[in-house]
């Protein structure tokens, strides 16, 4: 099997500050880390190439010269090639145009069995470039797969509900995006490491893959920013002790107080 | 003197260390030992054979590297060097003296999480002195081996080790440390024995007994080196320990800092948390300059034997510098927590009660200085 995992160099923070003048996150003094949910997406792949030997499993990432450290992290892990989709063209894209990239470099490696990308990446929250990679690659997706196996060719696959969850039955090739109750990640291992730093990691720029200049960067990005801004933070919350009928009571008192009843 | 791979090697490290040591350290320590689940994830990660090479299933990386897994590691439990001994004493006499065979056949065990070994050296009778050993191991030509008596003491996983290079005399004529050799001693084999766990005043998850020998058959493929090498293997492979106990020294006093600062933040007197006192803070100020002169020499020393330099003096001093360093470091932290620190509920007892053994052990302050000196003097 040929299996690529689509991943993201994040800061690692869930409350990441906003440049309240410029709309865009502030990254200076935050430590960099591999988004978490596409660590479980890795798993994945790496369980799969440990159950299918022969397999092999290629990372993909779209970001700045700096974000070769995450892909070295994943080489370390076990997967077998990584591949930097950097340039400054690709600068400021939206999701739009970020999945635009990364489909362009999937379709130029070519030859592969199955996609996973993690769920969303803390920073952006927004969970669209996995489905949007899915859908310009006219293949199947599911989203918040918490857990899968391979038979004959095609994925059985549970996803995540809110209130439950749905079995489904995808060939492949497809693309599946991964919830962190996929999998426990594995740590890298201290022989991972030091190969990791003598594999070389293939860059490619916007001449190295199949998208036309206006569907890549912030000029092709049909998202615009208009503001961005922090919310007041809300007021204290109110605790209500003691026993069930009492508090009850006390609860639809200080709705009514407050005129939601 | 990092490189890039240093960093990540220390992330790792870190993640581990805190993922999987920091919360059970405390069970760890009341239980007296690890589960067997935490060797197995150690040696899955590859930190039982950091400094060994590829062929015995290590990484074949450096000394720096063991050293910074060393200081996460004790940051967080500074017992859980234990669990990388297969690249010092239990395994560095095999990767610098061992036949091909008996690299494949303990060593790599060893590294893989498959197997335990321990260094027996000390005695009852002979600590820093190892002339005074008493432990023999003489060829027997009626049987065709060698006959193993005596009693070691203070071995590093004595209870739980299958097998350990044991230091004995072969040779009853020749005078002082000259007729020691070296010999491989599987736990299995008759006339083996351990004495009782040793209850210590801290680092209980590392364990420690007494090996005892009564007339235990060595066969010949079990010398380790050649008859008679024993001293200058066991001096050549402490050399290389003191950098892991300096380490674990630098870890230590590195966690304690941690603890310290972070309580000092969060404990409000007198209307303000106590790091806003001076004295507080200038304690802080203290130990940090301490722990970091000590990574220095740490790390020096590491990055000499990464270029095959002689470390003898080098070590002596890291290891001096770290054992102190660590109580004294040790000892403000617990001061900061004021009575807190006296409880077990907070990391710091358990971490002064661990500093207090690398002042003490694989020589004490009082030998490094005697090492130190002696070079000088010369």
């Amino acid at each position: 099997m040929k299996i690529l995992v689509c991943v993201k160099q994040v800061p690692n923070t869930n409350e990441v500050k906003i440049n309240p003048k410029t709309g865009t996150l502030i990254r200076e003094g935050v430590e960099s880390i591999l988004n978490p949910d596409d660590d479980n997406a890795l798993e994945a792949a790496l369980q799969l190439k440990d159950a299918n030997p022969g397999s092999e499993v290629v990372v993909i990432s779209m970001g700045p010269p700096q974000a070769t450290e995450v892909l070295v992290e994943c080489l370390a892990k076990g997967a077998d090639d990584a591949v930097l989709l950097s340039s400054r063209a690709f600068g400021g894209a939206d999701t739009w145009a970020t999945s635009n990239t990364i489909a362009g470099a999937i379709k130029k490696i070519g030859d592969y069995d199955l996609i996973f990308a993690g769920r969303q990446a803390i920073d952006g929250d927004t969970a669209q470039v996995g489905p949007q990679i899915a859908e310009k690659l006219d293949l199947p997706q599911v989203t918040y797969v918490e857990d899968m196996r391979y038979e004959d060719g095609k994925m059985i696959v549970k996803r995540q509900l809110e209130d439950g969850y749905e079995m489904i039955e995808v060939p492949t090739p497809c693309l599946l995006t991964a919830v962190k109750e996929l999998n426990t990640p594995r740590y890298m291992t201290v022989g991972g490491i030091y190969d990791a730093y003598q594999h070389e990691i293939t860059v490619w720029s916007e001449k190295d893959i199949p998208v036309s200049p206006d569907q890549i960067g912030i000029n092709s990005s049909p998202t615009k920013v208009f503001r961005s801004f922090t919310p007041d933070p809300k007021g204290k919350g109110m605790m209500i002790e003691g026993a069930p009928k009492e508090t009850a009571a006390r609860l639809v008192e200080e709705l009514e107080k407050k005129h939601y009843l | 003197m990092f490189e890039k791979k240093h960093e990540m090697l220390r992330k790792l490290a870190k993640e581990f260390a805190e993922n999987e040591l920091e919360p059970i350290a405390d069970d760890a320590e009341k239980a007296g030992a690890y589960p067997d689940e935490l060797w197995k994830k150690a040696a899955a990660c590859g930190f039982g054979g950091i400094t060994i090479p590829r062929e015995y299933g290590g990484a074949g990386g450096d000394y720096k590297s063991l050293a910074i897994v060393v200081e996460e590691f004790c940051k967080k439990d500074a017992a859980a060097s234990s669990l990388l001994m297969s690249n010092s004493l239990s395994g560095a006499p095999y990767l610098y003296y061992g036949t091909e065979e008996q690299k494949q056949k303990y060593l790599k065990p060893m590294v893989l999480g498959q197997a335990i070994g321990s260094f027996a050296l000390t005695e009852p009778g002979a600590g820093s002195d190892s002339g005074a050993t008493q432990t023999t191991c003489l060829w027997d030509e009626e049987q065709g081996c060698y006959i193993l008596n005596g009693r070691k003491c203070f071995i590093t996983m004595g209870p739980i080790c299958d097998y350990a290079v044991v230091f004995a005399k072969s040779d009853l004529q020749a005078k002082g440390t000259r007729g020691i050799s070296a010999f491989i001693v599987e736990a299995g084999w008759e006339g083996f024995s351990r004495g009782k766990t040793e209850e210590k005043m801290g680092m209980h998850a590392s364990v420690t007994s007494d090996l005892v020998f009564n007339n235990v058959k060595v066969p010949k493929e079990n010398l380790l080196g050649e008859e008679g090498q024993g001293f200058k293997i066991a001096m050549g492979i402490l050399d290389a320990g003191r950098v892991t106990v300096a380490s674990q020294g630098l870890g230590i006093a590195a966690g304690c800092l941690d603890l310290a600062i972070e309580y000092s933040k969060e404990r409000v007197q007198f209307g303000r948390p106590i790091c806003k006192l001076q004295d507080v803070a200038f304690k802080l100020a203290d130990m940090a300059t301490e722990v970091q002169a000590t990574r220095m020499l740490v790390y020096d020393v590491a990055n000499r034997l990464d270029h095959h330099e002689k470390v003898t003096l080098q070590a002596a001093m890291a290891k001096y510098k770290a054992g102190e360093v660590c109580n004294q470091v040790a000892y403000k932290a617990l001061q900061i927590h004021g009575g807190y620190g006296y409880m077990q509920d907070y990391a710091i007892e358990r971490m002064t009660r661990a500093a207090r053994l690398v002042s003490i052990y694989e020589g004490t302050s009082e030998i490094q200085k005697l090492v130190i000196s002696g070079n000088l003097l010369k």
